[in-house]
């Protein structure tokens, strides 16, 4: 049932809610009972002053009943019924269903943005402890120390005759292991504890302190933009760069950002983007810059400008990724790979070529992305040596009605370890969804 | 004299605990703690038996069991792996490469034991 058809049930809602008789409210407006019956169930269109007179009886203003407050409320039921689409629930009544029943539905929407959530955490955190080489090194250790005290203490307990300087010598052995194990215990709790903070908090390795730097200035330096700013003060004001290599990873990205920001200034682009699809390749044409500095620029756009939020993410030739910047619906592994089947890749194989291609992410909310992907040499061509390849892909999220909207769009996922495409040519590793996480 | 057995691990009480254990279970110890040159090791210790640790500096323990089947001196030498993950896919991946026994840290010493005399009757 359209959207636009389902004033009448929000009246009837409203009306029933408020104890008033379908004929005293038809009375005060002027109409019959039976044209506010038709109203009601959607049988005829209204508009204009009688809308406005309900409303008014109905102590509203009239877009709470044209338009509803459940916009946002109907696309998480839908993303709902997406998630479990063999529940046999009616996609098209679902905007009926809010309007009858808000706080049923409400309570739906709430249990889904939850699990959501939590889908996400999962995510994180199977993420972590699959590829994140740091807990793999912290947990060996831990284990390795508990090995060498289990296997010492068992000697010590049963061996009946042992000689005085090797009993010595293993209970020095688990002395000095259990100090170890104690200390490597302590390191452990903290960088979980770091882990598991905001996504602001605490990061652990280079690259994951620039993304929460990153991901806390939005991807956007408004300091840069105007070659006034000192990229050293802004480093030295960053309280999520804590180690020397990630200022040193920060550094080079500002620097370039500056450089970028002169080449193509930021008020520039926006103006362009306000009449023009912030395409990359006529982005690059227009301003003559190269195409990774045009998707770069139109990517740290201010998410409120007239580009709107868009995502982009880098890999170097190995396919790691170098730069990530998610987008709402289409999530990025914070460690390990990404999906293989992303444009990003298939431009690394394609080097030189301009992949333009809609992608929709498996068990996401839906949303549909457009990508425009190309992969260059780095550096000078050099005859003594082979040309090193980066790739990037921005990231445009495709809103409702516009063309793209209704072309197919490739399915594609996270990374195999949480991506539910079980049957998928390019998977690596069995996925946690399979097994019934 | 008794069985050889070479331990490439590179955890000191680790190597110590298996030494001792295995010492006064009749076997004759040699040990290493380096990935890198562990092939070189085996070849020249020439063992009835290698415990071998996965992760090790220099090289890893797949790596180094890889280079062992592919030598037909070392094809079918008896290879007990040790690792701190237990997942199915490193079992898997020893398996799979050839490793007679995997064993997951921590573990007892009477079951280390048990695994050597099974691969190495005497």
């Amino acid at each position: 049932m359209p959207q636009g058809q389902l004033t009448g049930t929000r009246i009837r809602e409203r009306r029933v809610r408020q104890g008033m008789r379908q004929a005293d409210l038809a009375a005060q407006v002027g109409i019959s009972a039976s044209y506010l019956n038709l109203i009601e169930h959607n049988k005829r269109r209204i508009g204009g002053k009688l809308l406005v007179a309900i409303a008014h009886e109905l102590s509203v203003e009239p877009a709470q009943l044209t338009e509803g407050a459940e916009a946002a409320l109907i696309a998480t039921l839908r993303e709902a019924r997406a998630a479990h689409s063999g529940a046999g629930a009616e996609q098209e009544r679902a905007e009926e269903f809010a309007g009858r029943f808000p706080g049923w539905a409400e309570v739906l929407a709430r249990s889904q943005r939850r699990a959501a959530s939590l889908e996400r955490t999962v995510e994180t955190l199977t993420d972590r402890l699959t590829h994140d080489p740091h807990l793999a090194a912290a947990l060996h250790e831990v284990l390795s120390t508990v090995t060498a005290i289990r296997s010492t203490a068992a000697i010590l307990a049963d061996t009946r005759e042992i000689e005085p300087e090797w009993r010595d010598r293993f209970q020095r052995n688990i002395n000095e292991d259990a100090a170890r194990l104690a200390e490597s215990a302590q390191s452990l709790v903290t960088y979980l504890d770091r882990a598991g903070e905001a996504d602001g908090g605490e990061a652990a390795a280079p690259q994951e302190e620039l993304d929460a730097f990153l991901a806390q200035i939005g991807w956007h330096v408004p300091e840069l933009e105007d070659g006034q700013a000192d990229v050293e003060a802004l480093i030295a004001g960053a309280e999520t760069l804590k180690s020397a290599p990630a200022r040193a990873l920060a550094r080079a990205w500002l620097e370039r950002y500056a450089d970028e920001a002169a080449q193509l200034p930021a008020r520039d682009l926006m103006r362009w983007c306000e009449d023009n699809a912030p395409d990359p390749g006529r982005v690059a044409r227009e301003f003559g810059v190269s195409v990774p500095v045009a998707m770069r620029r139109i990517a740290s756009l201010a998410a409120d400008g007239p580009a709107g939020r868009i995502g982009m993410v880098s890999c170097d030739a190995s396919g790691t990724l170098i730069f990530r910047k998610p987008v709402d619906g289409f999530a990025v592994p914070r460690f390990g790979a990404a999906c293989p089947l992303w444009p990003l890749f298939a431009a690394l194989s394609q080097p030189m070529t301009p992949i333009r291609q809609v992608v929709q992410q498996a068990a996401r909310d839906g949303g549909r992305f457009l990508c425009y992907a190309l992969a260059l040499p780095q550096g000078a061509p050099d005859f003594d040596a082979l040309p090193v390849l980066e790739a990037h892909m921005l990231i445009i999220p495709l809103e409702g009605g516009s063309e793209a909207q209704a072309a197919p769009a490739r399915e594609v996922g996270v990374g195999c370890r949480i991506c539910p495409r079980i049957s998928c040519d390019a998977r690596r590793e069995p996925s946690i969804l399979a097994d019934g996480f | 004299m008794g069985k050889h057995v070479l331990v490439i691990e590179d955890e000191p009480n680790i190597i110590e605990a298996i030494s001792f254990i295995l010492s006064r279970d009749g076997w004759t110890v040699d040990t290493h703690s380096n990935g890198h040159d562990a092939v070189d090791v085996v070849l020249s210790k020439t063992p009835d038996l290698v415990i071998l640790d996965v992760m090790l500096p220099g090289r890893s323990g797949y790596d180094i069991l890889t280079d062992l089947r592919e030598r037909p001196e070392t094809a079918g030498l008896p290879v007990l792996m040790l690792t701190a993950r237990g997942q199915n896919k490193d079992r898997e991946m020893a398996e799979r490469l050839g490793a007679s026994r995997f064993m997951t840290k921590p573990f007892s010493n009477a079951d280390v034991l048990e695994a050597l005399r099974e691969l190495v009757p005497a």
